[in-house]
């Protein structure tokens, strides 16, 4: 039996003893997810148990070092930790912008006493972060951002306007990118991180066309951010915001994947026509799922392009407006009930994917420039 | 998923170089073909094949091959394609030598593969559509052996090939999977007509008709009636190869058209620089990186003997032609005129993926065994 072999073994018993049933089943919604903070409600004792079981082993993040709240796994074992989840159903005990995108980015460029204090936070679910991207004018064009910060010797005095901000309302702490150099466009801008209860923030929320608000508008009025949590040098927070950003287009792929499993399948299409576009769709999806996996192995061993979760990010959410045009379709006028169901809802939502963290026209801007080495993209 | 062994990263650039250097389109596909040749490939290069092991990589170490897997045939199958190098290893040296693996003509056939000298090849279809559940030839037991009667169309490698890996129907009737028996036809058999066809491509594929052929009861590959499991094995191994080709197929059109647009100028610009084109090409881009993924994933799952490697097989097969003919009409649409010429290298790809497109099933085959396997 190898190392790896035991380690399953062990990680089969684990999870048999300490999943909870519940916690087992498909997630239904974005009320069934847990996203944690300091002002979360669990929406079950289960959901508290398996967050905390979870955290206690360092398994929100399982390949994080153990320093920093990680399980401190090796590439392998969370693999294996990955598969025996997958196994019994498991939902993931946290999701979280820390987990997929700040806490990255904090391995990365953090400073050793930035991870020490953030790290953990995020491992164990105590603090919500969201994320200060978007603003009213700097939507594709991301870098002629105007949110300024400007350098008072004992603090950052934060003013300006961010939208677009995804659960700010709901949020702890954002990672925010301001201006602190008109001289250069990239150049000039700086990675902050501050408490949403700062004096100056405040908060608006945005209703979409699908009914709900996942998105704010986001002000800043004179806010103090001590100058120690700035991540990376002054002026190079373009590098920390274009590393975050592969990270947050590696997980919007994921969309690409579904909630698992055939969409044929699920909707048994019983006109011929329909059921051949989803068979054509079912074959995309499941050569996408294969490109998933085989993503994810390339991007640990850094054998992926740099700029490879563009084409991922673009691949994926096309793939899930797709998804949802055709179960929309399959639906039929059943599907049109705003109340009744959430499928004209999702629908909606997911045109939103390939727009946000960058359109997909944005995407292929850079695999045109970054990967495949067209002149003047 | 896993990456690539370092033996296999070894594999794929022996592949790589020996493919680029001796199978490429000057050297091989047109010259067979401006020459008119009646096999549509070179026996010295098939050779060369043998020389570097490759023609084994499906055969058993106990036979001297070098018992590998789907994978390793993928890795050789997509430099095939990104050259267009005409060979008989798909149809010999990974379908037929699946359909015989286990058999006593593997003891027969194996020793020629191996060294390049034997060409064998796999008579299934009997219309125009794949559809190998429908076989109507009729092999008809007689004494101590079978007469064989009926036809068979788009025989790769049908004209050249020593032996055909022939199915035919031993019991039930078409439309049935039991019933099915595989012979092993060698060529100049008695009662057999060859009519060896040119395809669009350039390569041949041979139309065969079966009067009154006798054949021994040793001619049987397998079991009698139970020929359904070798020759979905043989066909499935021939799927995941013809997807990894076409993948190659897809990417040396793509590496042509991307490079082509680095170079050609129209209204005072590099066309590469127009974001109608860089778009189309990111896109093209991202579905072969896809199509490579469904590939692979399909040749690691046969060779895991996953339960799941049917249905990627399915999917490989379907999504690489998909995206195959995806890369060759953009290939030519974006080199304008000069893609519409023969002297040009594009169209040869365009015919290339025609004949892949179909082999063992088209996307529309493939797109229904996945509905079907997923149970609607």
């Amino acid at each position: 039996m190898t190392d790896l072999d035991s380690f399953r073994a062990e990680t089969r018993k684990w999870l048999d003893a300490n999943c909870p049933p519940e916690m087992r089943q498909p997630i239904r919604s974005e009320a069934d997810i847990c996203w944690g903070g300091r002002n979360w409600t669990f929406q079950s004792d289960a959901q508290r148990r398996w967050l905390e079981a979870m955290a206690e082993r360092g398994w929100t993040v399982p390949d994080w070092p153990k320093d920093y709240g990680g399980g401190g796994l090796s590439a392998n074992e969370a693999r294996v930790l990955k598969e025996e989840m997958q196994r019994i159903g498991a939902r993931p005990p946290l999701t979280s912008f820390g987990i997929s995108m700040l806490g990255p980015a904090l391995l990365a460029f953090g400073t050793e006493e930035q991870k020490r204090r953030y790290l953990p936070q995020i491992a164990h679910g105590e603090i919500r972060w969201c994320q200060g991207y978007s603003e009213p004018g700097a939507g594709s064009d991301l870098a002629s951002l105007q949110t300024k910060a400007e350098d008072r010797d004992d603090h950052w005095l934060v003013n300006g306007q961010k939208v677009w901000t995804s659960y700010a309302d709901k949020a702890d702490w954002i990672f925010c990118l301001v201006r602190t150099s008109t001289e250069s466009k990239q150049g000039g801008i700086s990675f902050l991180l501050f408490d949403m209860e700062t004096p100056g923030v405040s908060t608006k929320p945005i209703l979409l066309i699908s009914g709900s608000s996942p998105f704010c508008e986001t002000f800043f009025d004179d806010v103090k951010v001590p100058k120690e949590q700035i991540v990376g040098e002054v002026n190079k927070g373009w590098d920390v915001a274009k590393y975050l950003l592969g990270h947050e287009r590696e997980m919007i792929s994921g969309m690409g994947l579904g909630m698992g499993g055939s969409l044929g399948a699920a909707v048994k299409p019983s006109d011929p026509m329909l059921r051949a576009e989803i068979a054509a769709f079912d074959v995309d999806a499941l050569a996408f799922a294969a490109m998933s996996e085989r993503f994810a192995a390339m991007w640990k061993s850094g054998e992926a392009h740099p700029a490879s979760p563009s084409m991922m990010k673009y691949a994926g959410t096309e793939l899930n407006k797709r998804r949802n045009e055709l179960a929309m379709a399959a639906g039929g006028t059943e599907a049109l009930e705003w109340e009744a169901t959430p499928a004209a809802r999702t629908w909606l939502r997911s045109k939103g994917n390939s727009i946000e963290g960058g359109t997909s026209e944005i995407q292929l801007n850079i695999v045109a420039k970054h990967i495949l080495g067209l002149p003047g993209a | 998923m896993t990456l690539l062994s370092d033996d296999q990263k070894m594999l794929q650039e022996t592949a790589a170089s020996f493919l680029a250097e001796e199978g490429s389109i000057a050297k091989q596909l047109r010259h067979w073909r401006d020459i008119g040749c009646k096999d549509g490939f070179g026996h010295g290069l098939w050779k060369q094949f043998a020389e570097l092991g490759l023609t084994g990589i499906c055969i058993p170490e106990s036979h001297g091959g070098l018992g590998l897997g789907a994978t390793e045939a993928a890795l050789v199958l997509e430099e095939i394609g990104r050259n267009l190098t005409p060979s008989p290893f798909l149809a010999t040296a990974v379908v037929a030598a699946r359909a015989i693996e286990g058999t006593a003509h593997a003891d027969r056939w194996y020793a020629g593969i191996l060294s390049g000298d034997a060409v064998l090849a796999l008579a299934v279809d009997e219309g125009s559509r794949h559809a190998p559940e429908q076989t109507a030839l009729e092999a008809k037991r007689q004494g101590n052996g079978f007469v064989l009667n009926g036809g068979k169309q788009f025989v790769v490698q049908g004209g050249s090939a020593d032996m055909i890996v022939t199915v035919a129907r031993t019991g039930g009737s078409p439309g049935e999977t039991e019933g099915l028996t595989l012979f092993a036809v060698p060529k100049d058999t008695a009662g057999l007509n060859v009519d060896n066809l040119s395809l669009v491509d350039s390569s041949k594929a041979a139309r065969l008709t079966f009067e009154n052929v006798q054949l021994n009861a040793d001619a049987v590959i397998g079991e009698v009636d139970d020929g359904w499991q070798p020759l979905t094995r043989a066909l499935n191994a021939g799927r995941a190869g013809a997807a990894a080709e076409l993948v190659g197929v897809a990417s040396g059109a793509s590496t042509m058209t991307i490079d082509y647009l680095k170079q050609r100028r129209q209204f005072g610009k590099l066309i590469g620089e127009f974001q109608a084109l860089q778009h189309r090409a990111g896109h093209l881009y991202s579905e072969i990186e896809i199509a490579r993924a469904a590939a692979f994933k399909a040749a690691q799952l046969l060779d895991a003997g996953d339960e799941r490697a049917e249905l990627y097989v399915y999917v490989a097969k379907a999504k690489a032609a998909e995206v195959a003919s995806l890369a060759v009409r953009e290939g030519v649409q974006m080199h304008g005129g000069i893609g519409m010429t023969d002297e040009h290298d594009i169209g040869l790809f365009m015919k290339r993926e025609a004949v892949l497109g179909e082999l063992f099933g088209d996307v529309y085959y493939h797109r229904e065994r996945v509905a079907a396997l997923s149970g609607y």
